[in-house]
């Protein structure tokens, strides 16, 4: 290494001159631009850039030179410096990019593989089915009440004005429990958690109650030892039929569709007075020519359910002034509502367990 | 109730031009509704005429039978006016007669199509028909020959034989027992059809007067049977056939012909809605006794039933004993026969309740008592009577004895007070009180007031009792359709309670975790638990037991839910479902042995005690969470192997319900069917059990139909849900680096690896922040009966980053603990 030159003597310092340095920045250049891949320009800018490159070298014998001398050569050492440095980083980014665009090439799969590993789970679809009727209650106002499946045959049958002989019990073919003195039945409806709604709740009371019920039916395509029920019972002040009517021609059209409509004939229940069969508007023919419609069987309407203005009796037993309050109460087959939306004409899928069945409808209806 | 159309036209009278189809249209709105409109002959289609014989050959035949080949007169019904040849197998006829004649082109009752056919050498064209040829009976004697006067050859033989008489079967409420008569139906006719007017009353005619010379009849309990009447017909003549238009209106109604005598009294009891029983009265001994049977007291009823008597039931006795169960049904010794020639005529009004128990009592269902137990007009005990002896004089032959005894009278119906705007108020239709009163009489009440009204219901409305039955009566009659159609505006909800979210959150954590909800019956029998492997004194085996379970294999309320999900899961491995995980919640039903649930008063609230007492009386019903789950839980692809499922599954997906309401759940050996002994986890939270997991026991599977390593957990799920987190606070984490430490330390292989991490985790102190084992080693390398555990400890605190040997310090304080509780050693 040359020592410094402290006197300005235009010595020769080789690897500075002009013509030098411009071999060194061609070379560079040349072999930044000749690198093929990302390997290749590492080892360029080692060679070129490097401790040990001449541009490396040349800079180190700038404190040899005079000062003036040592800014010329100062400045054409830096600018060619910065020329390779700025081509090996567009070089660079040019390599990246095709090392990219070749590595995401490489890296192809076939998406078309299949996926699945692990089992899909799923709700029944009549607990989806009445969470769907809660939820439309709710957002009504009111609130979901709830009782036990194995009930007190008061709560059943007397407190909802079905006195031990009254012929409308054998309407209902009801499962007892041994022993018969104590009087606990399988709830055969939902009823009864409207007669507890009522003893532990002050009106205004509009509640929706969804479960399990029994009766004692043979196991076929219609019927069910076990099926759910959704009943509905509002006590308040001033409530009419036509308030049951507003409530189930809204909640058929929420659960059925727009225009899904009701009508009422009358029929008998012990709990309700006056009382009505509920049917809803076919909603696949609408009864606009239903003579081939499947799913009404060319009625037009579907039977749905049963309702009526509470019984003052029951409101009586129950603790509610009749003559402050009045009520109506309805109540529906969730599975029966579920297998005619659902187009289902056995309902014993409901009841098997198969995975096949269940897991088809996820986690929402 | 079925009901022959023209018979209930013979009472009321409908604008010319109603089609049923709006005569029932009309009564289902009103509270009839219609189930069914049947007639004989609609399953025979094409031309089925009146025939007359004109001659008649007997050719014997080869295979011993002897045909007639006819030519029958068919007038232009053929075409051409022709007679008809017809080859005919039956005897009973001769020429001239008219008979029942299906020309070809004709399809009767069976899809059975009629053609010109070759046979017995003739061409025969058409058939002369059978009454069982047209579906009109079982009698296949020989053909139908039709009375001279039945019409002329060619006509429609149709109406002749009734075969177009439509029947219209309606669903009769309980409350409308008075329409389980053609008298009932007629009369809604009048008040449900449009023009419908001239109510003919059957029960309107004059009877005669009661006197002294009728059968002796005594009443004990007037009670339970108000009114008697008792008529006697004398000289019938047993061999009397009935007529045929009462064997097709009763035949049409649903019920047997027997003999003429029967059919009579089932016909009156159609017509009017009150039974009547017919006694043989040569075999009645003296007086007719009405009482209630006494302790002891047997009889053997018509259907051959020898029945022990209940002190509550109503017995018709004579001097020989007890000759009827009252109302209900009568007695084999009494029975009419086809040698009797006196009858004895009772209608008699019976009490509902004592029926309708006395029916229940018995097993015994019957038309009478039907009717009976739901109520039947008191006041036409007189005018059915006088029906039956009419038509049994007239059909057979017979005289009416000039005796009428009558006891009792029939009680008064209630006075009923309503107010005159109820069915407005009720309705939230305009209806007038004017408009109410028109109904309530129209349905045949007195009323009388205003404001007030004051209202005595029919006699044949003993279901009208209420301010509130009246008001149906208006509301039905103005109309259900007119209801208008308006939402009541219900204070704020609360929405659903937190209990009620939990158990949604609940099932979609499981479906979300691959576990498809299942929905069995929760009936069960004892070898269900046996099939559990549950031992004798499992607290599983106190269970609820139904009176009248549908199986007798399953007679049982479950306690567990377990045998219903491995039921189902083993149903779904025999599809073809092996890779399997289901889950069901339900409530299960735990006796609590505490007595009975008191039948309270209706007529006022039960107290808070009474209220309370009625729930402790229940069996406990705790909401249960059971799941099973089989074959891979990870299926095998290009991906790799698969991954079976394990017994730790099952503890795994209770630990994630329980994640899901915040809880942590800790697992402990036990040992309990239907699990595996050794791989059976006892599953706490905050120190209380809340369920079991793991693999189920080999046997277990075995009887459930279930591979080997299936897995199962059933947990409590209110246990859980009560202590579920409502309100988690936000967390908060230290930004500052994490230390990491790994330890492996060697225990005995009867260490549960939760007790050493537990001794970890208190040796490590505050500045643990995560241990997680990663390696459980057993083999060579650590010896006989020992394990190796692995450990990856983190440590960080929350305000600094850790100096220089802090997290190796904390480490070895977790190691000398874990040393000092489980005489673990620490691997080098």
């Amino acid at each position: 290494m040359s020592g410094p030159n402290t006197d300005y003597d235009p010595v020769e310092v080789t690897p500075l001159k002009a013509e030098q340095v411009d071999e060194m920045r061609e070379a560079a250049l040349a072999a930044i631009a000749a690198a093929a891949d990302l390997d290749a320009l590492k080892q360029v800018r080692i060679d070129h850039t490097g401790d040990r490159s001449p541009l490396a070298l040349a800079n180190r014998e700038i404190g040899a030179l005079p000062p003036q001398a040592r800014k010329d050569a100062g400045q054409r050492i830096g600018q060619t410096r910065g020329a390779v440095n700025q081509a090996l980083a567009a070089r660079q980014v040019v390599l990246e990019a095709e090392h990219e665009e070749r590595m995401l090439v490489e890296e192809t799969v076939d998406v078309s593989l299949p996926t699945t590993r692990a089992r899909r789970g799923g709700r029944h679809p009549l607990t989806l089915q009445s969470e769907l009727i809660a939820d439309l209650f709710v957002a009504m106002g009111y609130e979901v009440a709830e009782g036990p499946v194995v009930e007190a045959e008061w709560l059943n049958f007397d407190a909802l004005n079905l006195g031990p002989d009254h012929p409308a019990r054998s309407m209902q073919d009801t499962f007892w429990t041994e022993p018969a003195e104590n009087h606990v039945v399988l709830r055969t409806q939902t009823s009864p958690v409207q007669a507890r709604t009522m003893l532990t709740r002050k009106p205004p009371i509009y509640v929706v109650c969804p479960g399990r019920v029994f009766r004692t039916d043979e196991y076929d395509a219609t019927h069910s030892p076990m099926f759910h029920q959704v009943e509905g019972l509002v006590v308040d002040e001033g409530i009419t039929m036509a308030h049951l009517k507003g409530t189930l021609d809204h909640f058929a059209s929420q659960l059925f569709g727009d225009g899904i409509t009701t009508r009422f004939r009358p029929s008998y229940f012990p709990f309700t007075e006056p009382s009505a069969e509920v049917d809803v508007l076919c909603f696949v023919c609408r009864n606009v020519d239903p003579a081939s419609c499947r799913t009404c069987r060319g009625e037009g309407w579907i039977e749905w359910g049963g309702c009526g203005v509470v019984n003052p009796r029951v409101l009586t037993a129950c603790g509610v002034d009749p003559s402050v309050y009045s009520g109506f109460a309805f109540g529906m087959g969730i599975d029966r509502s579920f297998m005619f939306r659902h187009n289902l004409e056995d309902l014993r899928p409901l009841f098997e367990g198969d995975v096949r069945f269940s897991s088809s409808f996820g986690s929402e209806i | 109730m079925k009901a022959p159309l023209s018979w209930i036209l013979e009472h009321v009278d409908v604008p010319a031009g109603t089609t049923t189809e709006h005569l029932t249209d009309r009564l289902t709105l009103t509270g009839l509704k219609l189930e069914a409109v049947v007639s004989p002959g609609r399953d025979i289609t094409g031309p089925l005429v009146i025939g007359r014989v004109l001659t008649m050959e007997p050719e014997p035949q080869k295979n011993g039978k002897t045909i007639n080949w006819c030519t029958v007169d068919v007038g232009d019904a053929n075409g051409t006016g022709e007679p008809q040849g017809i080859v005919c197998g039956a005897h009973n006829f001769a020429p001239g007669d008219l008979v029942a004649t299906v020309l070809p082109g004709g399809v009767l009752p069976g899809g059975f199509e009629i053609g010109a056919r070759k046979t017995y050498g003739h061409l025969s064209a058409g058939m002369i028909c059978s009454a069982r040829e047209l579906g009109l009976g079982d009698d296949h004697d020989g053909i139908i020959v039709l009375p001279a006067d039945a019409g002329q050859p060619g006509d429609d033989v149709r109406p002749v034989l009734g075969l177009d008489e439509e029947t219209i079967e309606f669903e009769i409420n309980p409350d409308r027992a008075y329409a389980l008569s053609i008298r009932g139906i007629a009369r809604e006719v009048l008040v449900s059809v449009d023009g419908a007017s001239n109510f003919r009353d059957p029960a309107d005619r004059d009877t005669p007067a009661p006197n002294a010379d009728g059968h002796p009849v005594v009443v004990e309990d007037a009670d339970g049977c108000p009114v008697f009447v008792a008529r006697k017909v004398t000289g019938f003549d047993p061999t009397a056939a009935t007529p045929d238009h009462i064997v097709q209106r009763i035949t049409a109604a649903g019920m047997r012909p027997i003999s003429l005598a029967v059919d009579v009294t089932n016909y009156v009891m159609l017509e009017t809605g009150r039974p009547i029983h017919g006694y043989d009265a040569d075999k009645v001994q003296g007086a007719i006794v009405v009482r209630r049977a006494r302790d002891g007291e047997r009889l053997t009823t018509l259907d051959g039933t020898d029945r022990a008597l209940d002190p509550a039931d109503l017995v018709v006795t004579d001097d020989s004993g007890i000759i009827g169960l009252g109302g209900v049904m009568g007695g084999e010794t009494t029975e009419m026969s086809g040698t009797t020639t006196s009858i004895l005529v009772e209608a008699a009004h019976w009490d509902a309740v004592s029926m309708y128990r006395t029916g229940r009592r018995h097993k015994i269902t019957s038309e009478a008592g039907k009717r009976n137990e739901r109520g039947v007009d008191p006041t036409i005990c007189e005018a059915a009577a006088d029906r039956v002896v009419e038509l049994l004089v007239e059909h057979g032959g017979g005289t009416a004895d000039s005796g009428v005894t009558v006891v009792g009278t029939p009680p008064a119906m209630p006075v009923i007070e309503v107010a005159g705007d109820l069915a407005a108020r009720v309705s939230g239709m305009p209806i007038t009180e004017e408009r109410s009163i028109d109904c309530l009489r129209a349905v045949g009440c007195e009323v009388s007031g205003s404001g007030t009204l004051t209202v005595t219901p029919p006699p044949w409305r003993p279901d009208l009792t209420d301010p509130q039955d009246l008001t149906e009566e208006v509301i039905r009659l103005v109309g259900y359709d007119h209801v208008p159609s308006i939402l009541p505006t219900p204070p704020s909800g609360r929405g659903l309670t937190h209990s009620q979210r939990l158990r949604r959150r609940i099932g979609r954590t499981l479906a979300g975790d691959g576990f498809v909800e299942v929905v069995t019956f929760p009936f069960v029998g004892t070898s269900d638990l046996d099939d559990l492997g549950l031992p004798a004194d499992d607290a599983r085996r106190d269970l609820l037991r139904l009176s009248n379970p549908l199986s007798a294999e399953a007679p049982f309320m479950t306690t567990t839910l377990l045998p219903g999900v491995l039921r189902t899961a083993g149903k779904n491995v025999g599809h073809g479902n092996v890779d399997l995980a289901i889950f069901e919640t339900g409530a299960v039903t735990l006796p609590r042995h505490s007595g009975p649930a008191a039948i309270l008063p209706v007529d006022r609230r039960p107290t808070d005690d009474e209220f309370a007492a009625l729930d402790a009386a229940l069996p406990a019903q705790p909401l249960h969470l059971a799941l099973v789950a089989a074959g891979d839980a990870v299926s095998g692809g290009w991906w790799g192997a698969a991954r079976p499922v394990t017994w730790s599954d099952a503890i795994e997906e209770v630990r994630s319900v329980a994640a899901a309401l915040g809880l942590d759940v800790t697992a402990s050996s036990a040992d309990l069917a239907p699990w595996h002994p050794g791989r059976c986890a006892e599953l706490s939270v905050d120190g209380e059990v809340v369920g079991h997991a793991g693999e189920v026991h080999p046997r277990v599977c075995q009887a459930f139909g279930l591979p080997k390593r299936t897995v199962a957990a059933e947990v409590d799920l209110d246990l859980l849900i009560e202590r579920a987190v409502h309100l988690r606070p936000a967390p908060s984490f230290s930004s500052y680096p994490v230390a990491k430490e790994d330890v492996a330390l060697v225990v005995d292989a009867s260490v549960p690896a939760a007790d050493v991490e537990a001794a970890l985790r208190e040796g490590a102190g505050e500045l643990l922040e995560s241990i997680r084992l990663f390696d459980v080693y057993t083999g060579d390398q650590v010896g006989e009966g020992k394990k190796s555990l692995a450990y990856a400890l983190r440590f960080r605190a929350p305000d600094r980053t850790l100096k220089e040997g802090e997290a190796a310090a904390a480490r070895d304080a977790a190691v000398a603990l874990a040393v000092e509780r489980t005489g673990a050693v620490q691997r080098a």
